[in-house]
């Protein structure tokens, strides 16, 4: 790291050494095989995109945080962002067609909107983003019960439903495909080509040295709000999935900012920012869903989950760390 | 930033208690004018006791926030430690003290835990408290759907429930408390580490400090301070209550009455009276609210705005400060 920082072009040479991709992709496999023995037929075609359609939010919440995280922050208030996004749209659309796009064009505002306070508060205000983004979470969670007088209220139409439930049928060698799955290779498409973009590596730059990245003529504060208004977005696009998927409840987002770090985390990404690749935080979110898959099909609760979490950021961030103070 | 090894520890802002004096003044002619009484008994009896609960977690986050750490374990710890002194205590004033005793002890573990993660693994304090507050919470979650255990009924009556004049029993510990720890910040050669350590590390190491010794202290006398709300919070409900911990928003509310009370989020500046203020300042809030019959959730969306204004405000002030 202070080699590459003295270094005139230290982007490239790092984007290729840390942040590999290599660990992830053999937990993947390994993840694979595991669950290939305990359930075979889940390695068919129909039954692997269907799983990949359920991970699609976690794997899209996943790529919005690893911007926020590269830069050296954290966006905690995702889970509930997500919450409040889908009561929002079950009671402005009141099962309603019409009000169907409307209603998804508000939501990505609003993400953006949150997205930009939370960058604002975190850079201009100079809060840090934990307590910012947590502070947002309070605001989010009380705001939709005190709007909601505490039970959702209304419903979602069939139109905004079909986001997160229907698929193209019968598509040939594949099977259902749906139309998550869209969604999930243009963001993740998009993703990939903006964390090559300029704007990308400047983010990086920004998280592996603010000050550096200051004096060498970047606004940090802009790239910062930029990267917490994607998470924003991410944020408003699962929700339009998950509420189509699993339906309106004050639980739709609970623990998905956990869950999106330690994806994140998994993918090989340095929490504090520096280091890491959008793709591996995608794969990261990926490998969670599996494992959470692989420790359902061998009968462990559900409710370890958190658990699980825990210990994955504890030993990755362990492991890291002993590994850059031995260098 | 040298300069914090000579600096006194209670360096507390009076700016809280400025804000206090006239948060209560405001919020009794406001309850006044709505027909209500901000002072009288009752209230003023709840009001100390939310502020005991979350004085004690916040005494014990000011000592790791002066050291430049952080516990965001803290609401885990809580509920772990209501749930293990009322399952040891079973109802039985027998095992009062065993009950105290395992809960004081397995919180000191997990202090020790997170002081360990910080300091050997040198994993940065937010990501060691919340992953370590994420295991617990997966214990708590698969363990328990609700309430479980019986508190000690002589606990219920003492620290429950006992006051004396209008000042509960619970209130006169939290006092007692703060004053350990402001002894221990201003007058015990760990209070002078601590806060130079919180300073500048490298200079503290330099000048024979052992960092990771005290930060580890810090740690567990912050975790022990949580395990004391736990076992506070135990004997007003009778019982061990596996979310009582998050969703009295313990971890973000120590904090923010810390950074009220004037200490640095960065460490090395602050005390333990400034944080009571803040404490204070916070029931009282919630006080005036509960008078005003405010909604609970219009009451979560203010708690949010107010602690990150609080910190805002803070921030101002520092880069004020360190402006070249």
């Amino acid at each position: 790291m202070e080699i590459a920082e003295r270094r005139p072009l230290p982007l490239r040479l790092r984007r290729f050494r840390a942040g590999s991709l290599v660990p992830i992709v053999m937990l993947l496999a390994v993840l694979l095989v595991l669950i290939a023995v305990r359930q075979p037929n889940f390695l068919a075609p129909p039954s692997l995109l269907s799983f990949l359609g359920r991970s699609t939010p976690i794997i899209l919440l996943a790529a919005g945080q690893y911007f926020v995280i590269v830069s050296g922050e954290f966006d905690l208030s995702v889970g509930s962002l997500v919450t409040a996004q889908v009561v929002v749209a079950a009671r402005l659309i009141d099962s309603e067609p019409s009000r169907t796009w409307p209603v998804v064009a508000l939501l990505l505002t609003f993400g953006i909107l949150v997205g930009l306070i939370n960058g604002l508060v975190t850079t201009r205000l100079r809060v840090p983003s934990f307590i910012t983004t947590l502070g947002m979470f309070l605001i989010l969670v009380g705001a939709v019960y005190l709007w909601s007088d505490g039970a959702p209220k209304g419903g979602l139409s069939e139109e905004f439903r079909r986001f997160g439930r229907r698929a193209f049928e019968d598509v040939p060698g594949l099977g259902r495909v749906q139309y998550a799955l869209l969604v999930l290779l243009a963001v993740a498409t998009a993703a990939v080509l903006l964390s090559r973009s300029d704007f990308g590596r400047t983010l990086v730059a920004v998280g592996g040295n603010p000050r550096t990245a200051e004096l060498s003529g970047v606004r940090v504060w802009r790239a910062k709000t930029i990267a917490f208004v994607l998470s924003g977005l991410a944020a408003a696009l699962a929700a339009i999935l998950l509420g189509g998927y699993s339906g309106v409840s004050f639980q739709a987002g609970a623990g998905l900012e956990f869950a999106a770090i330690t994806a994140v985390v998994l993918g090989g990404v340095a929490l504090g920012g520096g280091r890491g690749s959008v793709f591996g935080a995608m794969l990261g979110a990926l490998t969670l869903e599996m494992l959470f898959a692989l420790l359902n099909f061998y009968g462990v609760s559900g409710a370890l989950k958190s658990t699980v979490q825990g210990a994955i950021i504890l030993l990755a961030v362990a492991v890291s760390s002993v590994r850059s103070t031995s260098r | 930033m040298s300069s914090a090894l000579s600096m006194p520890a209670r360096r507390a802002s009076p700016g809280v208690f400025v804000a206090l004096v006239l948060t209560l003044a405001i919020g009794w002619l406001v309850v006044a004018i709505d027909g209500g009484q901000l002072f009288s008994v009752p209230t003023t009896v709840s009001l100390l006791h939310v502020a005991a609960g979350l004085g004690l977690v916040a005494v014990g986050q000011t000592l790791v926030v002066i050291g430049g750490s952080l516990d965001l374990s803290v609401a885990y710890v809580i509920s772990l430690s209501t749930l293990v002194a009322a399952e040891t205590m079973g109802g039985d004033d027998a095992a009062l003290l065993p009950g105290i005793g395992l809960a004081l002890a397995v919180s000191a573990g997990i202090g020790l835990c997170n002081g360990l993660l910080v300091t050997k693994v040198k994993i940065n304090p937010f990501i060691a408290t919340v992953g370590v507050g994420l295991l617990l919470k997966g214990y708590l979650d698969n363990g328990y759907d609700g309430p479980a255990g019986r508190t000690a009924p002589a606990l219920v009556q003492t620290l429950g429930y006992q006051r004396i004049g209008p000042v509960p029993l619970s209130f006169l510990l939290l006092l007692g408390v703060a004053g350990a720890a402001w002894f221990a910040l201003a007058r015990t050669r760990f209070g002078h580490h601590l806060i130079a350590v919180g300073g500048d590390p490298e200079v503290a190491r330099l000048s024979g400090v052992r960092n990771s010794r005290v930060l580890v202290t810090a740690h567990v006398l912050c975790s022990l301070c949580a395990g004391l709300a736990g076992i506070y919070l135990a004997s007003r409900l009778g019982s061990g209550a596996p979310r009582v911990g998050t969703e009295g928003l313990y971890d973000l509310e120590s904090i923010a009455a810390v950074v009220l009370g004037g200490t640095a989020l960065a460490g090395g500046i602050g005390g333990v009276a400034g944080t009571v203020g803040g404490v204070l300042l916070l029931a009282g809030i919630d006080a005036i609210f509960n008078q005003l019959e405010v909604d609970a959730f219009f009451k979560q969306v203010i708690r949010g705005v107010i602690i990150i204004a609080a910190v805002a405000v803070y921030a101002q002030r520092v880069r004020g400060r360190a402006a070249p």
